[in-house]
């Protein structure tokens, strides 16, 4: 009996190896499809698309939609969906450019005013949905349409300009060279001598370590990638600040989804909610939690939004909800609960920043370019169920 | 009188298992016949079959109707012939109206205009012979259940229908709703509609049948004259069966009481009329295997419900763990003080399919592998493993998605997911539903294993042998009362039926 079961263990085993076929699937029509979109445009544009300029703009482009996905894909992965991140993003921006603006507070208190507001809208919407049973459909339709009508009425309807050169550093500065190296080698270090610790401890457990060849080429791709993305930012001005944040957001957001109590019980609920009651979870808390993460890390995108823009709007972050629940799905996240990673969204989000930046540099009409991110939405979700069903 | 309806020698296989096997039944114009049965025994499957819920071809034997042999393929056949089936969960739409679900499929048009003055005369007249004084505008909602079943009736009452097949129909009914439903069959067979009537109450069964067939096991055991048989002889006839399996019953001490329940009272969520646990009270000892038998919706479920915290509707009741007075809100307070619960419905509230076995095992004791929140995946991973060990649950490894194992796996995975917790009572609901023998066996040795190691169990089951075959001491609950309190000494199946089905005064 014993026996049976080690060999088991040691054998491949289909159900698995199929999981991470699908797993590699998804991942792999991710990256066909950049390389497509890529070489597409730099034909298109002769190359300047893909230039070190372009680039940069693409990932400067990325981060806010990137930040606003990072917080969707938890509400989606609980089974839930927010729409009123773009309103809530345009909201919190137009607060903060009001303080800036008109009351000359100083950045520190507009940094931490704007990130309390984001978390308490976050809170709201949560309450709503937790503990007062409203669909969350309906919760953040309903924010949406709020929280853009309490904009119009703070600017009143007027663009808040120009913002101080201080809180432009957030969204238009950039790293300098030698600054983002270090920080890129000493990330990379300090992982390596994680899961140097992570095999010591799974070896200290009696638990079977991975093979490390295939380990060690995968460190050694993941140091190329990381170190030639901070010199290839750095041949133009730099890595932007905005895209520093959006990295380590990610980062931060695949640490809670996947080494966290609380990513583990979000998947939980999205799952089955009744058998994640049954085990002991606090649903209500667990789901405020998460409504209030997202309008966090709205405030995050709505600081960067402003400081790209260097003023506030009432228009500012139009449909932006529907861009990073495109990422989600784009990514991988199912609408049904449950499913989803927080590097597929960030992917997800760069695939739609780019089709955006190569169309507006092919100077492709606007209502083509809905269009466009219309079909290529529609065909993502597609495929994920055309898989699902040959499953 | 002629017959009406015949089966012949019906054969059904589900793999290979014979649910059915070689029932026949007849039927006279205006009889009512009543099917009598344990859960499982087959009942169901044969009103499938007749009702073509299973197409004509997936069983074997003849149905003769009205002296022909049909074959219906689907239940729309078997509806124009006027057999009509009245499910025990019911299928109104209960946003339309008394009016709109009358003639829902079957609407009266002009040119694909609804004529509502028509149906409206029609609809009148239909809740007239079920005795239903309600305006035809009423929205289903707003009725109560008794007399939402008594709309289902005039609804198959407007096909035409001369078969009248009713599904314990009184299992959700107060006592008065009830005897308005007896009434009205009462009167459809004075105007010459038969009735095949499906009940655990034999009380009912016995006033208003004609006939009573008794099936168990999936075979045909007898149809006798209702007035010739005693409810006794119905129970023998009903259990009446040898043990078969084997319960690896171990000797185990049992200690002193550690758990009180005391008058647990619980109210339907849906409808506060209906009391599911009436003034309950119980206790449990250490070391102890108590089992709670009775029928599908005697409240067994939800008193289990009330003690682990996750009962939905309104429940009140006194709860002691170790002498100390507990005020358990939800799962979570359960599980601190030490009660887990495997929940009945394996896929609703069980698994949770797209996670994998190990997260699915660590689900409940993650507090266990953080600090400030944040995981310890390899402490998390080699607990899983030895828990997968310990209960032999048979995955490839612990990463597969849980929804890929057996039934009888994913049922000791969730067992392992609460004994993570080590908890002091252990609540087990239909714990072998559904699984093969191999594992029901494996979860029966350990229950011992547990009870010896002085965890009490708490194991509600619908399944007589294994009550009688597991359990020290035996509650059956009848309608949410405990009717019975018997030690497991040379108690037997008809004992505990004898209770389950009394209609005596609460013990």
């Amino acid at each position: 009996m014993i026996e049976q079961t080690s060999e088991l263990e040691k054998k491949p085993v289909p159900t698995l190896v199929g999981r991470l076929k699908n797993m590699n699937l998804k991942l792999l029509v991710m990256v066909v499809a950049i390389i497509f979109i890529m070489l597409l445009f730099s034909f298109m544009t002769e190359g300047s698309y893909l230039s070190p300029r372009n680039i940069s703009n693409l990932f400067r482009q990325t981060a806010i939609t990137g930040i606003l996905a990072i917080g969707m894909v938890f509400v989606i992965i609980s089974g839930e969906i927010d729409l009123s991140v773009g309103s809530m993003m345009g909201l919190l921006g137009g607060g903060a450019a009001i303080l800036d603006v008109w009351f000359g507070f100083p950045l520190p208190l507009t940094i931490v005013l704007t990130l309390g507001a984001g978390l308490l809208l976050g809170l709201w919407n949560g309450w709503w949905v937790a503990y007062r049973k409203v669909p969350s459909f309906i919760v953040t339709l309903a924010g949406m349409l709020a929280f853009r009508g309490i904009l119009i009425g703070i600017t009143d309807g007027t663009t808040v300009a120009p913002t101080s050169s201080e809180l432009a550093i957030i969204g238009q500065s950039y790293l300098p060279n030698m600054v983002s190296l270090m920080i890129g080698i000493g990330g990379l270090a300090a992982y390596f001598g994680w899961q140097k610790k992570h095999d010591l401890k799974q070896k200290s457990y009696n638990i079977e370590v991975a093979p490390s060849t295939p380990k060690l080429i995968k460190s050694v791709l993941l140091g190329v990638a990381i170190l030639s993305f901070i010199l290839l930012l750095n041949d133009y001005r730099g890595v932007p600040t905005p895209v520093l944040l959006l990295c380590l957001f990610t980062l931060l957001g695949t640490f809670i989804a996947s080494k966290t109590r609380f990513g583990r019980r979000i998947y939980a609920i999205g799952g089955n909610i009744d058998a994640a009651r049954l085990s002991g979870i606090n649903v209500d808390k667990n789901k405020l939690a998460v409504f209030a993460m997202n309008g966090f890390l709205v405030a995050i995108a709505a600081l960067i939004l402003i400081s790209r823009l260097g003023a506030g709007s009432p228009s500012a972050g139009n449909i932006a909800e529907l861009d990073a629940i495109a990422a989600c799905v784009i990514g991988g996240a199912s609408m049904s609960g449950g499913v989803g990673i927080v590097f597929g969204a960030v992917v997800g989000a760069f695939i739609m920043a780019s089709l955006d930046n190569g169309m507006s540099m092919m100077d492709v009409p606007t209502f083509w370019q809905y269009i466009v991110k219309g079909g290529i939405l529609l065909l993502a979700v597609w495929m994920d169920s055309a898989t699902k069903q040959k499953r | 009188m002629t017959k009406l309806l015949e089966m012949r020698q019906i054969v059904k296989c589900f793999g290979s298992v014979r649910a059915l096997d070689g029932v026949s039944i007849s039927l006279e114009e205006g009889e009512v016949l009543s099917l009598c049965g344990e859960n499982g025994s087959g009942k169901s499957t044969l009103m499938k079959v007749l009702c073509g819920i299973y197409p004509s071809g997936d069983y074997e034997g003849e149905i003769i109707y009205k002296g022909q042999v049909i074959h219906p393929k689907n239940i729309a056949d078997t509806e124009a012939l006027g057999i009509a089936i009245i499910h025990q969960e019911l299928t109104l739409v209960k946003e339309l109206s008394v009016l709109e679900n009358l003639f829902l499929g079957a609407e009266l048009c002009q040119y694909g205009v609804m004529n509502y003055a028509l149906m409206h005369y029609e609809a009148k007249l239909l809740l007239e012979k079920v005795n239903l004084s309600v305006s035809p505008n009423t929205l289903v909602g707003d009725l109560g259940v008794g007399q939402q079943q008594l709309v289902e009736i005039a609804k198959a009452l407007s096909k035409n229908a001369k078969l009248l097949v009713l599904d314990e129909p009184t299992a959700p009914l107060t006592e008065s709703e009830t005897e308005i439903l007896l009434k009205l069959v009462e009167a459809l067979r004075a105007s010459g509609v038969s009735c095949i009537y499906i009940s655990h109450k034999l009380s009912e069964v016995k006033a208003i049948s004609d006939h009573i067939c008794i099936i168990r096991d999936g075979k045909h055991i007898g149809t006798r004259a209702a007035d010739v048989m005693s409810t006794d002889d119905i129970i023998t006839m009903m259990v009446g069966r040898e043990m078969k399996q084997l319960f690896p019953r171990e000797d185990h001490e049992i200690g002193d009481v550690i758990l009180e329940m005391k008058n647990v009272n619980a109210w339907d969520k849906a409808n506060s009329q209906i009391k599911k646990v009436n003034n309950a009270s119980f206790n449990l000892r250490k070391g102890e295997i108590l089992g709670i038998s009775g029928l599908v919706g005697a409240g067994r479920t939800e008193l289990m419900e009330c003690l682990y915290g996750c009962y939905q509707g309104k429940y009140h009741g006194e709860i002691r763990l170790n002498g100390q007075p507990q005020s358990i809100k939800n799962s979570r307070d359960a599980l601190n003080l030490g009660i887990a619960m495997v929940p009945e419905d394996r896929k609703k509230n069980g698994i949770i399919p797209i996670m994998a076995v190990g997260q699915n095992i660590s689900l409940s004791a993650i507090d266990q592998f953080c600090q400030f929140g944040v995981m310890d995946n390899v402490r998390e991973s080699s607990d899983i493993a030895k828990s997968i060990k310990k209960l032999t649950v048979k995955t490839p490894n612990p990463d597969i998605s849980i929804a890929s194992l057996s039934g009888g796996n994913q049922q000791k995975a969730i067992l392992a997911r609460f004994l993570m917790i080590n908890p002091k009572v252990l609540i087990l609901d239909e714990p072998t539903r559904g699984i093969d023998v191999g594992a029901k066996y494996e979860i029966y040795k350990l229950m011992f294993q547990l009870v010896k190691n002085g965890i009490s169990i708490i194991m509600v089951s619908s399944e007589l042998p294994e009550v009688l075959g597991i359990s020290d001491r035996v509650l059956v609950m009848h309608e949410g009362n405990i009717m019975g309190n018997l030690p497991n000494q040379n108690l037997t199946q008809e004992m505990i039926m004898d209770c389950a089905l009394a209609e005596g005064v609460p013990a």
